[in-house]
């Protein structure tokens, strides 16, 4: 998909080629009144700043942007129950205890949100490293990072007071995170390997030590299992809702963290260069952008974020770390960064998707006797359909998004 | 001239490696302490006299090996050798390797032949699954679909062994099902122009859930109902497995181990010695100029990417039929992206990618041989090596590996 440039950088002038070019120019110009150079496509996730900049909340390419991936959404969801049907259970059954399941009552909300909060973080880590080229495969591995050094900060510091304590782990956390991504960024800024083999292999290494730690270095001797041993009680993230439900104030730090990075990457300098650089390296460098800077910058904070979903789960969810902590998250974290097209506020209704879906999964297992590994299927068939929107377009004959009316008119027709 | 250049840093830490492998050695092991590598004959028991036993001295050879070391060391930093950099960097990681293995069974023996046929077998997926990259990426199209690949072919295959109680069915539906499963990576890819690791991305995340689906909705009630199959026959070569170790080694194993060990020799000469293997390397460097000379650029990517397809499903046959008789969640295990890593390791030629799962294997194999002997290191390190390896391979300093340069871009006519 060709991305609109502005200014535009066209080889020839706009008189110049209207002269040579001259009816073709007409025609063109009349049928959507726009200058050329914007015509082909309007970009969905990567408006650049100069437009987004000038209205606030632009509502209709909001809701433009977000018709693939709902589209996709609706039509796994489809598949899925032709899946379902398939094997002889009861479509509405299972649909609606995977509804109940995620939102049937105040737990069942609170225990999505929580289901979320990592994907959140995680989500936003990816998305981070796509703005600047980058493909982070290594969610995984900084997220066990994170966590170990969470609960380390959780259980190691004694006798802090909550409001220094609970900032402490997550901030040690992060900072794991960042330092077991910071790696692959440098790696690949200065020697050319490729991120993302060296953050698969990372994923491994990290895999292998958090393992040894739990088991030797930190291991909690009282507990038969091996785990680490439980983290303070003021190191614990606050329950938002009372004792009864398992709502932490992790899923606040999310939002405000999701609020924050759209802020760093749209509105600040440092956002533009991570930007630029992750859409033209070499014009980045002509601008005088130091490429190493912008890629060790993002996968780091690419990696804190990540460690930061790592050291939630702990402080709010688990208090302790046991071997074999997480259950995929790595893989995941890619997809809700699809979904959300890279968009650090679309992470949070892709990340809440795909927490519903974990969470529901449960009570439509129950009710219908379908197996829970649906979720998966109907994941990835999601991640298919926002990963080549053609698809969709083809599908719904929603016309290539050049003549917006055309979509907005037509997508739900067939 | 520089004060610090690529020889000098890697006669560094060569030097700094050998002390500390050593140092480290040195205060586990007494001098008197005896490693024994025993080579066996062919088809003998472990209890039976042995053709050989190489009894080394364990801290005197490491001390001699780390001596090298530092020799070498010490004249690339004299002389800012550049040229045995690769080498020097290859025999650190075999040195390293070797101590880990003589340290840990210093007082005991370990069989060596039986280490070496295991590093064979171990080595098979992960060969078969470099060259299924191999094939994609010489031809522009990146793969990191690979482990999704190989699940799908080992559940497909797996289940349809149970169907029809003949595993050799089960290696066809496991050949098939890659096909199957990378068509969709090759449509995202080359038709709809998808980014193709993002793609490869999606077929993982696909794999695992349809795996685990058919598993739970197919595979289980069906064991449940009691059905039963066979693995893969073993199938030693006739008098070929006789020939003192070598025959172990190579003449002694499963179906699909031996189409590993025929594929890599077949897949040098196709690629490099005929007009198929220069016109996919062609498209792979510059689909343009290929296109210009009259090749269908997208045709050939299509038929490469659906036989690198076959290559993976294969592949993934080795670990229900072959390995074990069996499916598991993510029974892979990442053994798809190592393959990648061997491919890059092996600079995207079928050999070097064989090298490269060896050496994967070999430290795999290491780390099962020596579970059950007292070790100081913990067996996670051992398991980490092949990663780490990985990484140093993929920062250059062994020697600059280079890709296909039209790989990961889709064309456009």
């Amino acid at each position: 998909m060709p991305r609109p440039t502005w200014p535009p950088t066209s080889r020839q002038p706009p008189e110049r080629r209207s002269r040579l070019k001259c009816k073709h120019n007409v025609v063109s110009r009349s049928n959507n009144n726009q200058p050329y150079y914007s015509k082909g496509s309007v970009s969905m996730s990567t408006t650049p700043t100069a437009r987004s900049a000038r209205t606030a909340v632009n509502w209709r390419e909001l809701l433009l942007s977000a018709l693939v991936p709902i589209l996709a959404i609706i039509t796994a969801l489809l598949i899925g129950a032709l899946i379902i049907a398939a094997t002889g259970a009861s479509v509405i059954a299972a649909y609606s205890g995977l509804f109940i399941g995620a939102f049937g009552s105040l737990s069942a909300i609170s225990n999505t949100l929580v289901e979320s909060t990592p994907f959140i973080f995680a989500g936003l880590a990816v998305a981070l490293g796509f703005k600047c080229g980058l493909f982070n495969v290594g969610a995984e591995g900084q997220l066990g990072i994170g966590a170990i050094c969470a609960a380390v900060a959780g259980f190691a510091f004694k006798g802090l007071p909550g409001i220094i304590h609970v900032p402490l782990a997550l901030l040690v956390g992060a900072a794991g995170g960042a330092i077991w991504g910071a790696v692959p960024g440098f790696l690949r800024a200065r020697a050319g390997a490729h991120e993302v083999i060296v953050t698969i292999m990372m994923n491994y290494i990290s895999i292998r030590l958090t393992d040894y730690l739990i088991k030797n270095t930190f291991r909690d001797t009282k507990a038969s299992a091996p785990r680490t041993p439980f983290i303070q009680e003021s190191a614990q993230l606050p329950l938002l809702l009372g004792p009864e439900f398992r709502l932490h104030a992790g899923f606040l730090l999310a939002i405000v963290v999701a609020v924050f990075i759209n802020w760093l990457i749209n509105r600040t300098t440092t956002g533009f260069e991570i930007r630029t650089v992750g859409e033209n390296p070499s014009a980045a460098k002509y601008a005088g952008m130091s490429i190493t800077k912008n890629f060790v910058l993002a996968m780091a904070l690419s990696g804190a974020l990540a460690g930061l979903a790592g050291a939630v789960t702990v402080l709010g969810v688990e208090h302790n770390l046991k071997s074999s902590f997480s259950a995929g998250y790595g893989m995941d974290s890619i997809a809700v960064a699809l979904l959300a097209k890279s968009s650090p506020i679309g992470i949070l209704p892709a990340a809440l998707f795909w927490g519903a879906l974990r969470n529901g999964a449960g009570l439509m297992q129950l009710q219908s006797g379908i197996s829970i590994n649906l979720i998966n299927i109907i994941q990835a068939l999601v991640i298919v359909f926002v990963a080549a929107p053609d698809i969709i377009r083809l599908v719904y004959r929603i016309k290539k998004v050049d003549s917006r009316q055309a979509v907005a008119t037509r997508g739900w027709g067939s | 001239m520089k004060l610090f250049n690529r020889a000098r840093i890697v006669g560094l830490i060569g030097m700094l490696f050998a002390c500390l492998l050593f140092l480290l050695v040195s205060n586990h092991i007494a001098w008197e302490a005896l490693s024994t590598l025993r080579i066996t004959s062919p088809g003998a028991k472990f209890s039976d006299p042995s053709l050989l036993d190489i009894r080394l001295p364990t801290l005197l050879t490491i001390a001699i090996l780390s001596l090298g070391l530092i020799g070498t060391g010490i004249f690339m930093f004299i002389r800012s050798y550049t040229r045995i950099i690769p080498i020097y960097v290859g025999s650190m990681i075999f040195i390293g390797m070797f101590t880990i293995l003589i340290w840990a069974i210093s007082g005991d023996r370990v069989d060596l032949v039986d280490l070496l046929a295991r590093t064979v077998r171990l080595a098979t997926p992960i060969a078969l699954g470099a060259i299924a990259g191999i094939l994609c990426e010489r031809s522009g199209i990146v793969n990191i679909a690979i482990e999704g690949l190989m699940l799908t072919g080992a559940c497909v295959g797996f289940i349809i062994a149970l169907l029809t109680g003949n595993p050799w069915l089960g290696v066809l539906a496991a050949i098939l099902a890659g096909g199957a499963i990378v068509m969709l990576h090759a449509l995202l890819s080359i038709q709809f122009k998808t980014d193709q690791t993002i793609s490869g991305t999606v077929i993982n995340i696909l794999a695992v859930g349809v795996t685990g689906f058919l598993r739970t909705s197919v595979i289980l009630p069906l064991q449940a109902a009691g059905s039963v199959g066979n693995p893969l026959p073993n199938l030693p070569i006739p008098l070929l497995s006789q020939i003192p170790i070598l025959g172990p080694i190579f003449f002694n194993h499963q179906p699909i181990a031996y189409s590993m060990l025929i594929m890599v020799p077949l897949m040098t000469v196709l690629l490099f010695r005929t007009p198929w293997g220069l016109r996919t390397r062609s498209i792979g460097e510059n689909p343009r100029a290929a296109d210009t000379m009259g090749i269908d650029v997208i045709r050939m990517r299509y038929m490469n990417v659906l036989f690198a397809g076959f290559v993976a499903g294969l592949a993934g046959a080795w670990f229900s039929l072959e390995a074990t008789f069996n499916f598991d969640d993510v029974m892979t295990n990442g053994r798809g992206f190592i393959a990648l890593a061997a491919m890059i390791f092996g600079n995207w030629t079928p050999a070097g990618a064989l090298g490269g799962a060896m050496l994967f294997s070999f430290s795999d194999a290491l780390q099962i041989k020596i579970q059950g002997f007292d070790f100081a290191l913990p067996p996670q390190f051992i398991q980490m090596l092949p990663y780490i390896i990985t990484i140093i391979v993929l920062t250059g300093v062994v020697g600059r590996t280079r890709g296909p340069a039209a790989a990961g871009k889709p064309y456009e006519k």
